[in-house]
């Protein structure tokens, strides 16, 4: 039986960068004892002769001829922007202070 | 309709105004829109009588108003995909299936309600509130595309594009007594359709009989260079299958695995009523097995949410949608998190958990990488019994539409919903839902599944259409007529 505790819940929130309240935390990590569960069953088939399929069409390498087509202007691209400045994205620092 | 506005019986701009005021009294009740499109949908009905006025050849769906799943973009409109985090979002460009409904002068007359980013099978998951099941407003109307499923039912528009990744066009179609078809994958443009999975993710027609599913097919299919999964083919021929519904000789398989234990009674007595009337209409009918069928939905609850944690990554709070905490020193970092925490709803913080789980270094295997094996054995499945017959056939959904809130507390029941629809995305081929009547015990509406291989979508209209065909014939008049008024306001 599968199972994650409140911690394991909390490391993967951090990875995916989604804060999260204790009660969420708990919750959830109950939760997924019920979920892992149920999924697990796919290992009950799944044998090594098996070749995996990650999509349903079998393409390979598609190319399209590479001609300059019109694209966005900086204003609609920006036009749903949260913060702007200079006809450029705002964002908060991604660096630190040091 | 398409027929009377040819004949210039009305106007596309009576036919739009008047689906309008029916969305203006009735949708208080049944929440089938998060944006009315007024003004653009009068002047694209407008644009399109002035054509006609003048001669011009349209297509045979011009000047008929449809409703969008709100999960395709349309150019200067609101587009939430039902969550939150892009709540005021306009986008910047048309979708690839705008752009054809556009082109063939579909009026678009707005956006309609849906499970957050499609994730849902009941439209319970709306950051907008649920969408009500015309048939009973205290039931849900199917997910994630409940909102264009009751639009429908609600006779609040005559054809609706939804979107398919586990079922969210099929079962919302059996649960309100409608027609939705997932074509193939890659038939349609994924372009300008926001990802939830991209590997399962197919948009569709939405209609209340089989030959208006075909032209709005007809419509939004086609290749498209903008999305590197389009099938660069020709769209089969559904219009005239759908014309047809020839099925003399057609072999439809019934997959075993797909009915009996956990399916409702009511279900079951119109499931096999219907495969009697094929029968009548020239069909042989064939059991067919598919053993790997049970481990679908166990795949399908890793796949999609490991997908899904890759693409939503994208709302970072940076180019677009909602931003928050982003205070004096506040980092990067620390706005991601409160914008997700605060825009994301539970269900979809619950599969970027699980998927993010599911992916990471020493459960990869175990858990996608099973899974993926998983697919490739439904797929075995598929192609061993389309040796054996020309279709195969389901039950749509386990029962009919439930309580809203009977199932929301429970993920694995609410997962349940979509055991019969899910190994079609799985394996990338088409499925159609059709109304098979209503269930005894309950009254609402039961669906019937049409599966067929890929690339040979054309073969579920043929048996849609038969069996669409024999069902009037034994009804005597549509099923929704049946439907209950809605009062209005």
């Amino acid at each position: 039986m599968s199972s994650l505790s409140r911690d394991d819940v909390a490391n993967l929130a951090r990875l995916a960068r989604i804060e999260m309240s204790e009660e969420e935390l708990v919750s959830l990590s109950h939760e997924f004892t019920v979920i892992l569960d149920a999924v697990a069953r796919v290992q009950e088939v799944a044998g090594q002769d098996v070749e995996p399929t990650s999509h349903p069409l079998p393409l390979r390498n598609v190319f399209r001829p590479d001609v300059v087509l019109p694209s966005l202007l900086t204003e609609e691209a920006l036009s749903g922007a949260p913060a702007q400045e200079e006809s450029r994205f705002r964002v908060p620092q991604i660096l630190g202070e040091e | 309709m398409a027929r009377a506005l040819r004949a210039g019986e009305i106007t596309s701009v009576a036919l739009t105004q008047a689906h309008l005021d029916r969305i203006a009294s009735v949708d208080a009740d049944v929440h089938a829109f998060l944006f009315v499109d007024i003004q653009g949908a009068l002047a694209q009905a407008a644009a399109t009588d002035a054509k006609r006025a003048a001669g011009e050849r349209l297509s045979p769906l011009a000047g008929v108003p449809l409703a969008l799943k709100d999960v395709m973009t349309q150019k200067g409109v609101p587009t939430t995909a039902g969550s939150k985090i892009l709540e005021g979002w306009r986008p910047p460009y048309d979708s690839t299936v705008v752009a054809n409904l556009r082109a063939n002068d579909i009026v678009i007359m707005g956006k309609t309600n849906m499970d957050e980013f499609a994730m849902g099978s009941s439209t319970e998951n709306s950051a907008f509130g649920p969408t009500h099941n015309p048939w009973d407003l205290s039931r849900i109307p199917g997910g994630s595309g409940g909102g264009s499923s009751a639009a429908l039912a609600a006779f609040e528009a005559p054809l609706a594009i939804g979107t398919d990744t586990g079922g969210s066009i099929r079962q919302p179609a059996a649960v309100t007594g409608t027609v939705g078809v997932k074509p193939t994958y890659g038939a349609v443009s994924r372009f300008g359709l926001i990802a939830f999975s991209s590997s399962l993710d197919q948009a569709g027609p939405c209609a209340r009989n089989v030959l208006d599913a075909a032209l709005l097919h007809e419509a939004i299919a086609g290749y498209d260079a903008r999305d590197s999964t389009s099938i660069n083919a020709p769209v089969p021929q559904v219009v005239t299958a759908a014309k047809s519904g020839d099925v003399k000789g057609l072999k439809i398989g019934v997959v075993k695995e797909l009915n009996g234990d956990g399916y409702q009674s009511g279900v079951r007595t119109r499931f096999e009523e219907s495969l009697e009337l094929l029968a009548k209409a020239g069909a042989e009918i064939i059991e067919v097995s598919a053993p790997n069928f049970e481990y679908a939905l166990a795949a399908y609850y890793l796949i999609a949410p490991s997908e899904c944690s890759s693409n939503l990554a994208r709302f970072d709070a940076m180019r677009y949608g909602l931003r928050v905490g982003d205070s004096e020193g506040a980092s990067a970092e620390s706005v991601m998190k409160l914008t997700r925490e605060a825009g994301f709803g539970r269900e979809v913080k619950r599969r970027i958990i699980l998927g993010t789980y599911a992916l990471s270094s020493g459960y990869y295997d175990a858990y996608y990488g099973s899974a993926q094996k998983v697919r490739t054995l439904i797929t075995q499945d598929f192609d061993k019994a389309f040796q054996k017959c020309d279709v195969m056939v389901s039950p749509t959904c386990p029962t009919t539409a439930f309580t809203i809130g009977e199932k929301s507390d429970d993920p694995i029941a609410m997962y349940l919903n979509d055991i019969a629809t899910i190994p079609v995305n799985m394996a990338g081929i088409g499925g159609m839902s059709l109304p098979a009547g209503l269930a005894p015990e309950d009254g609402l509406p039961v669906g019937f599944q049409i599966m067929a291989p890929a690339m040979a979508d054309e073969r579920m209209y043929l048996v849609g259409a038969a069996l669409e065909a024999a069902l009037l014939t034994k009804w005597g008049a549509p099923l929704l007529s049946k439907i209950p008024e809605l009062s209005g306001r």
